[in-house]
């Protein structure tokens, strides 16, 4: 009799991106037809086609379902505060400016209880990529009404349907000031990963907007229970339409525009704050005096 | 030498409380300041807004206090050392991310410079109302580090012991000052940078592959590696084990992670509690204080000894942990206690748990204005005579 041997595989070292991944939390904690998982493979995609160093690169976030992606990630990672994500995420990168700092969040997470955070964050420009996983509910405590809950959209929490207009995100985000702004569906894997490359070069304040199907919580009451119900979705109503005015970027059950809709040049935070600071020791210096402040 | 020092500006000045205390974290190694205006600590803010950027620090005023804080936890884990300054109403809404700070194990110093509540209360008047808020305001156990400075010199001297206690124990520390402390000018002295005593946090001595960031070494504190140096270590602020991975539904390392975020400050409480005796030895009646109205108790004791009467101080320089067991020894010397504080009783609930109420006198006042001395003297002169005025 002969023994057959299985090697288990290991597919942290077989996997292309599984040198990514952190051992020991994976299997993650997403349903079956989350979009969170292909949202994260195109991220590893986007920092190994760039070939950034892994060990520069810090991914913060807040509560919900997105943010539980710094743990599966073999990257150092901070899991905050619900909503204080983006206010974690500028002190890390104030202290360390050489640090690439991306902030997953959801949509409650980053505009209902992060909002205030937000929009400081993009009208500062600083330097961080904010990649906002709208799920149109709060997944993790499982399905009730957010900012982005289209009018009349079901969810536990407005079971007679939502009376509240929900946000359009890449409008919000534009207005702000940020300076790269984006939004992609589950199906636009590609496009992604190229908007998120170049959210990551981006000197300033990035944002995507990624559309992900939510089949458990949000699909269960809104006749999307099948995963596929989603992806049909944005295959026969998704239309690209880069450079457009984000404030015609539609967002509803007829009609969803994706596309770049931000990318252009402005100083960045911690570029103004270098300058600021050369031009304060240099006035030190020519007066010959140790501080400015009257003591 | 120290003409070329900018961050210990060596010398004498004459300055307010706020502007001591931002030079105090300067000179302990403060390089990132981020806050929120607010009176009366909006001084100490503009300070470090004119001083961080000569040396080589950040300065950034957020768009509220809950960001203010939340940013100094980054920037913590980013290897700096961070403060920020605030009063009542933004010390309560700093108590989410505190909690973050506590749970992260976070070295940050929070300094409050206290006025009279509750809510908008008397922005310009002092208070010390938030005595029970700086141990108790977030959700869940954990322990804090509070220091309460009574003079200029000490908002200078604290701070920079506040920042020792954060790296040595990484843990939040609180500065309680209050509106007359940060708004009153006295004498300040900056000594050489080689007479100040800076403690940094643990660093790792293993390699990545081998680093556990929350496990801890013989002291329940875990060495710390910071953000970028290669480690790939993840902080959550759920319960986790020693590698960092969520623990939601274990009770082993949820008990185990509460007990040791106390403990690390209970089992060295000996070690980081200060007081000052004043006239204590012989003294038949103690009087109990911290902050301003420590130096309205300090005469108040001078003019009952002129009086014949054996008074003395103990001065409270640690709030938290509460220094109990000077209190229990206090309690075989002395007859009699006398607490003294500017709000509705807060001290001397601390009190009470060591101390049989009916040997207490306490003197509660509301903010405003200080107690004077004669009105604690009279507490002491009704506290001798058994309660009876």
């Amino acid at each position: 009799m002969t023994t057959v041997v299985v090697e288990k595989l290991d597919v942290f070292k077989t996997h292309p991106l599984g040198k990514y991944l952190r051992r020991g939390m994976i299997p993650h904690i997403w349903c079956t037809g989350c979009g969170y998982g292909i949202l994260m493979g195109e991220f590893l995609r986007a920092i190994d086609e760039l070939g950034l160093d892994p060990d520069k690169i810090v991914i913060v976030s807040g509560i919900g379902c997105i943010s539980r992606i710094p743990g599966y990630l073999n990257l150092d990672g901070l899991h905050v505060t619900h909503g204080r994500a983006i206010a974690v995420a500028t002190g890390v990168k104030l202290a360390n400016p050489d640090l690439h700092v991306v902030v997953f969040g959801g949509d409650g997470d980053l505009f209902a209880i992060g909002g205030n955070h937000f929009i400081h964050a993009a009208r500062r420009n600083i330097e961080m990529t904010v990649i906002c996983g709208n799920n149109f509910n709060y997944g993790m405590t499982g399905g009730q009404v957010a900012p982005t809950t289209p009018l009349q959209g079901r969810t536990t929490t407005s079971p007679y349907g939502n009376l509240e207009n929900p946000f359009n995100l890449v409008y919000l985000a534009a207005a702000a000031g940020a300076t790269y702004v984006a939004r992609w569906t589950a199906i636009h894997v590609k496009w992604l990963r190229e908007s998120i490359k170049k959210a990551l070069m981006k000197k300033g304040f990035s944002f995507i907007e990624y559309i992900s199907p939510c089949p458990e919580y949000y699909g269960r009451r809104n006749r999307m229970r099948d995963p596929l119900d989603w992806m049909r979705w944005f295959k026969e109503k998704s239309v690209i339409m880069n450079g457009i005015d984000p404030a015609k970027a539609e967002l509803s059950m007829d009609r969803i525009v994706v596309g770049e809709f931000v990318d252009y040049e402005r100083p960045g935070y911690v570029e103004l704050l270098k300058q600021l600071e050369r031009r304060v020791q240099e006035s030190l210096k020519k007066r010959g005096i140790r501080t400015h402040a009257r003591l | 030498m120290s003409e070329e020092r900018r961050d210990v500006l060596t010398g004498t000045y004459f300055v307010i409380g706020d502007v001591a205390a931002a030079e105090g974290a300067i000179a302990a190694g403060c390089r990132f300041f981020a806050g929120y205006p607010i009176t009366p600590s909006s001084e100490l803010a503009e300070h470090m807004a004119v001083r961080l950027p000569e040396v080589g620090g950040v300065y950034i005023q957020m768009e509220d206090e809950l960001g203010s804080m939340a940013a100094l936890v980054g920037a913590s884990y980013a290897g700096a050392k961070p403060m920020t300054a605030t009063s009542g109403p933004g010390f309560s809404l700093m108590q989410e991310n505190i909690g973050l700070a506590a749970m992260l194990e976070a070295p940050v110093v929070v300094v409050n410079v206290m006025r009279g509540g509750p809510s908008t209360g008397q922005p310009t008047k002092p208070g010390q109302q938030d005595v029970m808020q700086a141990k108790w305001g977030s959700h869940g156990d954990y322990e804090i580090i509070a220091l309460a400075p009574s003079t200029v010199q000490e908002c200078f001297d604290f701070t920079i012991e506040a920042f020792n206690y954060a790296e040595q124990y990484r843990t939040p520390v609180i500065v309680l000052m209050d509106e007359i402390l940060g708004h009153t000018r006295e004498k300040l002295v900056i000594p050489e940078p080689d007479q100040i005593r800076v403690v940094n946090r643990k660093r790792p001595k293993v390699p990545p592959e081998e680093y556990k960031p929350f496990e801890p070494e013989e002291d329940l504190v875990p060495p710390m590696a910071i953000l970028g140096e290669g480690y790939r270590f993840y902080a959550t602020g759920l319960t986790h084990n020693e590698q960092g991975f969520p623990r939601t539904d274990d009770p082993y390392e949820q008990e185990k992670l509460v007990r040791r975020l106390c403990d690390k400050i209970r089992r060295n409480k000996e070690k980081i509690v200060r007081v000052e005796e004043y006239m204590l030895e012989d003294a038949d009646v103690a009087v109990i204080a911290f902050g301003s109205v420590a130096r309205a108790a300090k005469a108040a004791v001078k003019l009952a000894r002129k009086k014949g009467i054996r008074a003395g101080l103990l001065r409270l320089k640690t709030i938290w942990p509460f220094p109990e067991h000077i209190i229990e020894r206090l309690a075989e010397s002395v007859k009699s206690f006398v607490v003294a504080e500017l709000n509705y009783g807060q001290i001397v609930r601390e009190v009470e748990r060591r101390v049989d109420y009916r040997r207490i006198t306490f003197l509660p006042k509301f903010g405003e204005a200080l107690h004077t001395p004669h009105e604690i003297l009279e507490g002491i002169v009704r506290s001798v005579r058994g309660g009876k005025p």
